[in-house]
C-alpha cells in the first residue's frame, strides 16, 4: 500500500542539501536580462510628465518599456487581470494605488534594474485618494452594481421578535503572505513561441495572458514551474504581471528576461487578504439558539477586481460556519479601494465568513453568561445519519434516505455528512476542555495581571471552486519499457506536498512504492487548460485525474497479460512491485518490458471532473460544493492585561482529512495552517498610512509568525474516516481548512480579556488582536470595574 | 588592498582587490560562484532564508549573508548549505532530522534552518526558539522543525565540519598596519584602533561599517553607493570586553551576541532584553558602538545602558572624551558626534536594580514599539535613586526627568507608582506610527512602571513565563 503512508515530501533531501531548485537558480541563457517595475509614488492621480532619461542613462540600463511603447508595439497594454480585463501592466495615464508600475526597466542585472528604476522623473497630478470603507460607501466605490444580498427566511423579523437581540461592528484585518520565495517569472524567446518560467499557482491563466498580450494562440506559449516556495493563493493570479512583463521584454529585445520582485516590491505590488468589517445583529433565545441573523460584509477590494467577487462570495458561503441558521440574510459589499488589489489567499474567503458568525456565538454567549461552548453545540446543524459518514464503498442512498430533514446551509444545500457533534465531543473530552477551562478561572481569579483564557472552535468547509467549470483536472503518465514511471498532472506544487500525494496514487494503481514514480514539473504543454491549485482542490482533483491515467495504463497491462495466460484482465494483480498472473509472478519492470514489445501504448492521459455540483450565484442557490471538510481546536492562551502583550500556550486539534493520502503531509499542513491563521489574527498588522502608502512593506514591520509564537504544547490529531463522498482514497481536501482553527485563538483571547473586567461589557476585541488592540479591549472591559 | 580571503566550505577562496567592497556575501555566492542554495527572502536581514555560518577563531555562528559585505569575510570561514553535506554527499544530522521529522514544506526557508541549526549544533546550544527566531518559516508552523532540531542534538558533530577549526589566517590574528586607500575598490580596513583614529580623522567624511546589520539596508533597499567606506572588523583591540570596579568597558565592536553572555550573571534584565535583540544572526554580527552611533530611537540597548547610568567613550585622533550617554543623543538621529569621531567604547556600571521591557508585535525577532528601563533603588522602603529610560516614546532614547522626580524621595508605595505614571506623561509626547499608537505607547510606558512594581513586589507579570 502507497496510499497513506507517512512518506516525507518528495523534495525533502534536495530541501535541506539546498539543491532543490526554485526558479531564480535555474541557469539562463547568455545573455539573459532582468527587469524591475518603476513605481508610482502617489496613490492616486494621474501622470502629467514623465522624463526617463536620467533612468536610461544609469549603468546597466538596456531599455524601458512605458505603456506607450506597448501599445506602439502590441496595440495595447497587456492586461493581467485573472477575472475582468481591469489590470493594464501599465499604468498608460490614471494611478489607482501607491506602487502602480508604471514601467518596466530591462537592465543587465537584477541590482541594474532596481537602481535605475528609481532614477525617473515623474510629476504627477494628485487626486484624494479612497482608502477607507467609510470613504469608498460615501463615493459609491464599488464592484458589481450594489451589494450581493442572499437570505432564507425573514431575518429582520426573527431578530426583532426574538427574546434577546445583539448587534456589533467588528473590523478584521486583511493578511500578506509572506511566501518566502518572492514573485518570479523568466520569458526564454522560442523559434515560433514564449517558453516561460513562472513561480505561479496557474501556469494555464499565465499561458493565457501572454498569450493574449504577444498575440499568440494558448499552443505557441509553453509554461513551466517546477516548485514554488510557498503560495498561499498569493501566486494564483499575481504573478501574471511579472510573466508578461518578461515576454514582451523578451520579444521585444530577442534576449530571455527574467523578472522577480525585490521583497519590499513584492508587498507594495501584489495583493493580500481582504479585510473588510463585518457588522452584524442577531436576535436569539435563552440557550443561544440564533433564531434571526443579519451580516453587512464590507470588503475592501482594492483598485481592481482581480478575484474579490468569488473570494466575498465565499465568506458568504462560510458565514453558517457548522451552525443551522434559520433565517439569515447576508449582504456583502464588494468596495474599490486605491489600495493594492487584495486577492487570494488560503481559505478564500472562509476565513472572514467564518469569524463573523463565531464573533455572533462569543458575543451571544457573552450576552447570556452561558459556556460558549455550550451555544455553539446548540447551534450545530443535525448530525449526519452515522457520524463519520459512510464506510469506502457504501451506497451513497442510505445516508440520503434518512427518514428526518436534512438542514440545509443558507445556500440551500444539504448538510448531509455534518460530524461536528461527535468530533467535537471527543476534540473536547481529549483536550480536556471543560476541566481546564475551571482551572483556568479559578487560576485568573488569583493573577492580578495575567489572565488566560481558552476556546474550542469548530470549522467546517466547502470543498469545490465555486466557479463550477473550473473543477477538472488532467493528468499524464507514461511508463517506460524499464518499468519507470513519469507522472504529470495540472496540480502546482508549493510545498502542500501535492506531488507526493499524487505520485503515491499512482503507485498505489501500480503496485509500486512512491519511489518509483517520477514527478516532474507542471507544463503546460503536458497538460493543457488547467485550473488553478486552489480551494484545497490539488489533491482531490489531481490524483483522480492521474488515477485515470494509471488505471488505463494498467489496465491495458492486465489486459495483455491476461491474453496471454487465458485468465480474466480482473484477475491480474499489481502488488509489492509484481504483477500476479495465473499463478505466475513478475517484476513489474518485466511486464512493462513485454508490453512495449508487444507494441501497447504505456501512455495516458487521465481527466477528472467533480460530480454533484451545480451552483447558481446570482441566487445564491445550489450545491456549491461536493462534501464538506471539519475541523476543530482548543486554544489556550494568556494575556498581560498590562501591556496587551499575549501569546498560545496550548493547542489541541482533531482535524478531518477523510482517509489521508498521507498523514504526516496532512499533519503538517494543519500545524501550518493553524499557525498562519493564528497569525493573520494576531501579530500581521497591515498598516496604511493617511496617503495610502503601505508602511508595514517589509518583515522589518510585518511580524507573520516566529517559531516561539507557536503553542508550547501542539497536539494534533486526525479523525481518519473515509470520505462519504468517493474522493480519490476517500482522503479531503486539506489545504485551507485547518487554517480556520486559528481563528480558536483569537476567540480565547477575547476570553482572556473579558476575564479582566466584570463580566458587564463585552471585550468587542478587534483584529488582529495585537497588543494594543488587546489593551484597548482590557481598558473597554474595566470602565466599569 | 589586497583582496580578501576566506574559507567557502573547507576550501581557501580569494576574491581579488577591484570587488566592491559592498557587494554582499549572497549576491556573490548566488550571481559569481553559482552557489544557489543559499536564498534570498527579503534582503534585509529579517528572514533568516540567506544563512550561513561564519567561524573565526572565536567560534561558529549564524550570520545573514545578505547584509554581509564581502570585506567582513577575511580571514574567517563561511560554510553554505553546500558544505554542511559531507563533500561524498553524505547529510549533516540536522539535515537528516528535518527528512524525517517533515521540517520542510516548500523548502525556501530550509537552507537557512539548516545553517542556523547546524550552528547550534556545532555550539552545543539547544535553546532552538532563540537559535531559530531569526528563520522565518511560512509553512510549517514551527512545530516539525523544532522536533527535528532536538532529534539532532546528540548527534556527533560531523568530521568534515571540523575542519574550519584548523584554518590559520595570519592576516586577521596579526593585527598591523592599515591596509588600503580608500575608495570604491579599496576600502579602508585599519587593523587596530590607533589607526582607525587617524585613518577617520583624516577620511571623516566616510562611512564606518561595523557589523553593518543596519548599513546593510542602505546598500540593498536605499541602494546607496557607500564610498568611501572603513571596515571596522579587523580590529582586535576594538572588541575587547574588560572589567574594573567602575563596571564593564565594552569596546565599540562587541557584538550584542557576546554582550549578552558578559552581562548574564551582572545584569541579568540587560541579558533578557538582547535575548529578544533582533535574532541569533543580528546579535552576531551587530555591535554595541553600532546600536549606539546610529542614534535610531528604537535600538534597544540605549535606554538599557541610560537607565543603567553608561558612560560612552568617544575618540578623534588621539582626542578622547568621555560623556553619559543620555547625552550623546540630541535630536532625532542627531547626535553629540564630531566629524572623525567615533564610538571607542562604552562604559556599562553595575546596575542591580535594573528592570529591562521591550514591547513589540512579536515577542522574537522584532523592533520595540517601545522599550523601558528602569533603575530604581529602594532602601527601607523609601525610593532613593531612580533613572528610567524609553526607546519608542521621542526622537531619541531618552531618560523620564519628572517620572524620576515624582518617584525619588518617596514611598515604595503602588500609590507613589500612580503618580509617577502621571508624570510620565510630562516626560514623553511620542508618535503613532505602523508599530504602535501614540495612545498605546503612553498607556503602556505607564503600565511599565507599574509592571515594575508588581514585579519587584513578588506578582507574575510577564506571559513568557506562564505555562499552560
Amino acid at each position: 500500500m502507497s496510499i497513506g503512508k507517512p512518506l516525507p515530501h518528495d523534495s525533502a533531501p534536495l530541501h535541506v542539501a539546498g539543491t532543490a531548485r526554485y526558479l531564480d537558480d535555474i541557469p539562463l541563457p547568455q545573455g539573459a536580462l532582468h527587469l524591475a517595475f518603476g513605481l508610482a509614488t502617489i496613490t492616486r492621480g494621474r501622470v502629467d510628465r514623465i522624463d526617463l532619461a536620467p533612468v536610461l542613462a544609469a549603468p546597466g540600463v538596456v531599455r524601458v518599456i512605458t505603456a506607450e511603447d506597448l501599445v506602439t508595439e502590441f496595440g495595447a497594454v497587456p492586461d493581467c487581470s485573472p477575472s475582468t480585463h481591469d489590470e493594464p501592466l501599465l499604468s498608460p495615464d490614471a494611478i489607482h494605488f501607491h506602487g502602480q508600475p508604471l514601467f518596466i526597466l530591462v537592465a543587465e542585472s537584477h541590482l541594474d534594474a532596481r537602481r535605475a528604476a528609481r532614477l525617473a522623473r515623474i510629476d504627477y497630478r494628485e487626486e484624494a485618494p479612497i482608502l477607507t470603507i467609510e470613504e469608498a460607501l460615501a463615493a459609491g466605490s464599488r464592484f458589481e452594481q450594489g451589494p450581493v444580498i442572499w437570505a432564507r427566511g425573514d431575518a429582520a423579523a426573527a431578530i426583532a421578535t426574538a427574546p434577546h437581540r445583539i448587534g456589533g461592528r467588528f473590523p478584521v484585518g486583511g493578511q500578506e503572505h509572506f511566501y518566502l520565495e518572492g514573485q518570479i517569472a523568466a520569458a526564454l524567446p522560442q523559434e515560433d513561441g514564449m517558453h516561460i518560467l513562472s513561480s505561479t499557482q496557474h501556469p494555464s491563466e499565465i499561458q493565457h495572458k501572454v498569450a493574449h498580450a504577444l498575440h499568440l494562440p494558448m499552443a505557441a506559449v509553453r509554461v513551466e514551474t517546477r516548485r514554488m516556495g510557498g503560495g498561499f493563493g498569493g501566486k494564483e493570479s499575481q504573478g501574471n504581471a511579472l510573466a508578461i512583463a518578461c515576454a514582451v521584454a523578451a520579444r521585444l529585445t530577442g534576449r530571455a528576461c527574467k523578472m522577480r520582485y525585490d521583497r519590499d516590491d513584492d508587498m507594495v505590488i501584489t495583493g493580500k487578504r481582504h479585510d473588510l468589517e463585518i457588522r452584524y445583529e442577531a436576535g436569539f433565545d435563552d440557550q443561544g439558539r440564533v433564531l434571526g441573523l443579519a451580516f453587512t460584509h464590507l470588503f475592501r477590494c482594492g483598485w481592481s477586481q482581480d478575484l474579490s467577487l468569488p473570494v466575498a462570495d465565499r465568506a458568504m458561503l462560510h458565514a453558517d460556519n457548522c451552525y443551522f441558521l434559520p433565517a439569515i440574510r447576508i449582504e456583502s459589499h464588494r468596495l474599490r479601494t486605491n489600495t493594492a488589489s487584495a486577492t487570494a489567499f488560503r481559505g478564500f474567503g472562509g476565513p472572514q465568513g467564518m469569524i463573523g458568525i463565531e464573533r455572533v456565538m462569543d458575543h451571544v454567549a457573552f450576552a447570556l453568561g452561558r459556556e460558549p461552548l455550550e451555544v455553539r453545540r446548540a447551534n450545530f446543524y443535525e448530525a449526519a445519519a452515522e457520524p463519520g459518514g459512510q464506510p469506502p464503498g457504501a451506497p451513497r442512498s442510505i445516508s440520503v434516505k434518512r427518514k428526518r430533514t436534512v438542514q440545509k446551509t443558507p445556500y440551500h444545500m444539504p448538510v448531509e455528512d455534518f460530524v461536528g457533534h461527535e468530533l467535537v465531543a471527543r476534540l473536547a473530552e481529549s483536550a480536556g476542555y471543560l476541566a481546564r477551562k475551571a482551572e483556568i478561572t479559578a487560576w485568573n481569579a488569583g493573577s492580578k495581571v495575567l489572565k488566560r483564557g481558552i476556546a474550542l472552535v469548530p470549522v467546517k468547509f466547502g470543498i469545490s471552486f465555486t466557479l463550477t467549470w473550473l473543477n477538472q483536472a488532467g493528468a499524464l503518465v507514461h511508463l517506460y519499457q524499464d518499468g519507470s514511471v513519469h507522472l504529470n498532472h495540472g496540480g502546482t506544487e508549493m510545498g502542500q506536498g501535492l506531488n507526493q500525494k499524487v505520485a503515491q496514487v499512482v503507485a498505489e494503481v501500480f503496485g509500486l512504492e512512491a519511489e518509483g514514480i517520477r514527478i516532474t514539473a507542471t507544463d503546460t504543454a503536458k497538460v493543457p487548460n488547467t485550473s488553478a491549485t486552489a480551494a484545497s482542490s490539488g489533491s482531490d482533483l489531481n490524483g483522480m485525474a492521474a488515477r485515470e491515467a494509471a488505471l488505463v495504463i494498467r489496465g491495458r497491462l492486465a489486459a495483455f497479460l491476461a491474453e496471454k495466460h487465458q485468465v480474466a484482465p480482473g484477475s491480474v494483480r499489481f502488488e509489492g512491485g509484481l504483477v500476479r498472473v495465473a499463478g505466475e509472478e513478475y517484476p513489474f519492470a518485466r511486464v512493462a518490458a513485454w508490453a512495449y514489445q508487444a507494441r501497447i501504448s504505456l501512455s495516458s492521459t487521465g481527466y477528472y471532473a467533480t460530480p454533484k455540483i451545480t451552483w447558481d450565484r446570482v441566487k445564491g442557490e445550489g450545491r456549491p460544493f461536493l462534501y464538506f471538510a471539519y475541523g476543530a481546536a482548543v486554544s489556550e492562551v494568556v494575556i498581560d492585561s498590562l501591556t496587551g502583550e499575549n501569546r498560545i500556550l496550548r493547542a489541541d486539534i482533531l482535524h478531518d482529512t477523510g482517509s489521508p493520502l498521507n498523514p504526516a503531509i496532512d499533519i503538517g499542513q494543519i500545524e501550518g495552517a493553524y499557525v498562519q491563521g493564528a497569525g493573520w489574527l494576531t501579530t500581521e498588522e497591515l498598516v496604511w498610512d493617511r496617503q495610502g502608502r503601505l508602511m508595514t512593506h517589509a518583515p522589518s514591520t510585518y511580524k507573520i509568525p516566529a517559531c516561539s509564537d507557536r503553542p508550547r504544547i501542539f497536539n494534533v490529531e486526525l479523525w481518519n474516516r473515509p470520505n462519504p463522498e468517493a474522493t480519490v482514497g476517500r482522503s479531503k481536501a486539506v489545504g485551507e481548512p485547518p487554517f480556520m482553527l486559528g481563528i480558536s485563538v483569537f476567540t480565547a483571547l477575547s476570553e482572556a480579556v473579558a476575564a479582566c473586567g466584570a463580566g458587564r461589557i463585552w471585550p468587542d476585541l478587534v483584529a488582529p488582536a495585537t497588543p494594543e488592540a488587546v489593551l484597548a479591549a482590557v481598558e473597554r472591559v474595566r470602565r466599569d470595574v | 588592498m589586497t583582496g580578501i580571503s576566506f574559507w567557502l566550505n573547507g576550501s581557501e577562496t580569494h576574491i581579488p582587490a577591484g570587488e566592491s567592497p559592498t557587494r554582499t556575501l549572497l549576491d556573490w555566492l548566488r550571481e559569481v560562484r553559482g552557489l544557489k542554495g543559499t536564498k534570498e527572502g527579503c534582503n534585509e536581514g529579517d528572514c533568516g532564508a540567506c544563512t550561513v555560518i561564519l567561524r573565526d577563531k572565536t567560534g561558529a555562528r549564524a550570520v545573514n549573508s545578505c547584509i554581509l559585505f564581502l570585506p567582513q569575510l577575511d580571514g574567517r570561514a563561511i560554510r553554505t548549505v553546500e558544505g554542511i553535506t559531507s563533500p561524498n554527499g553524505q547529510m549533516h544530522p540536522v539535515q537528516q532530522a528535518m527528512i524525517s521529522h517533515h521540517g520542510s514544506q516548500c523548502g525556501f526557508c530550509t537552507p537557512g534552518f539548516i545553517a542556523s541549526m547546524t550552528a547550534a549544533h556545532l555550539n552545543g546550544d539547544t535553546a532552538h526558539d532563540d537559535t531559530l527566531a531569526g528563520n522565518l518559516c511560512r509553512c510549517t508552523g514551527y512545530a516539525p522543525i523544532i522536533r527535528a532540531a532536538m532529534a539532532a542534538e546528540s548527534a556527533p558533530i560531523p568530521d568534515w565540519l571540523e575542519k574550519d577549526v584548523d584554518f590559520i589566517c595570519p592576516k586577521i590574528s596579526s593585527g598591523g598596519e592599515a591596509e588600503g586607500r580608500g575608495g570604491q575598490t579599496a576600502p579602508l580596513r585599519p587593523r587596530n584602533t590607533d589607526a582607525l583614529a587617524a585613518l577617520y580623522a583624516a577620511t571623516p567624511e566616510a562611512t564606518l561599517i561595523a557589523g553593518a546589520t543596519d548599513i546593510g539596508l542602505w546598500v540593498t533597499k536605499q541602494l546607496r553607493a557607500l564610498n568611501p567606506v572603513i571596515f571596522l572588523n579587523g580590529i582586535p583591540d576594538l572588541q575587547e570586553i574588560t572589567e574594573s570596579e567602575t563596571g564593564l568597558r565594552l569596546g565599540a565592536m562587541v557584538t550584542i551576541a557576546r554582550l549578552r553572555e558578559a552581562v548574564q550573571h551582572s545584569h541579568p534584565a540587560l541579558a533578557e532584553l538582547l535575548r529578544r535583540f533582533a535574532s541569533a544572526q543580528i546579535r552576531n554580527t551587530a555591535t554595541i558602538g553600532g546600536n549606539i552611533a546610529n542614534g535610531s530611537p528604537i535600538g534597544d540597548s540605549p535606554p538599557a545602558l541610560i537607565a543603567a547610568g553608561a558612560t560612552l567613550h568617544l575618540r578623534r585622533g588621539a582626542e578622547r572624551r568621555a560623556l553619559p550617554l543620555e547625552d550623546f543623543f540630541l535630536d532625532y538621529r542627531k547626535q553629540d558626534r564630531r566629524p572623525g569621531e567615533f564610538v571607542e567604547a562604552i562604559t556599562l556600571p553595575p546596575a542591580p536594580d535594573l528592570s529591562c521591557y521591550k514591547l513589540s508585535k512579536r515577542f522574537d525577532q522584532d523592533i520595540s514599539a517601545l522599550c523601558g528601563c528602569f533603575n530604581i533603588t529602594v532602601t527601607d522602603g523609601r525610593i532613593t535613586a531612580a533613572r528610567i529610560a524609553f526607546g519608542g516614546m521621542a526622537g531619541i532614547p531618552k531618560r523620564a526627568p519628572a517620572t524620576e522626580a515624582a518617584l525619588t524621595g518617596s514611598l515604595w508605595s503602588e500609590a507613589t507608582i500612580r503618580v509617577a505614571m502621571g508624570a510620565l506623561a510630562k516626560d514623553y509626547q511620542p508618535l503613532s506610527d505602523m508599530r504602535a499608537s501614540a495612545t498605546y505607547r503612553l498607556s503602556a510606558a505607564q503600565n511599565l512602571l507599574l509592571r515594575c512594581f508588581y514585579e519587584r513586589a513578588g506578582l507574575e507579570t510577564s506571559v513568557l513565563r506562564v505555562a499552560p
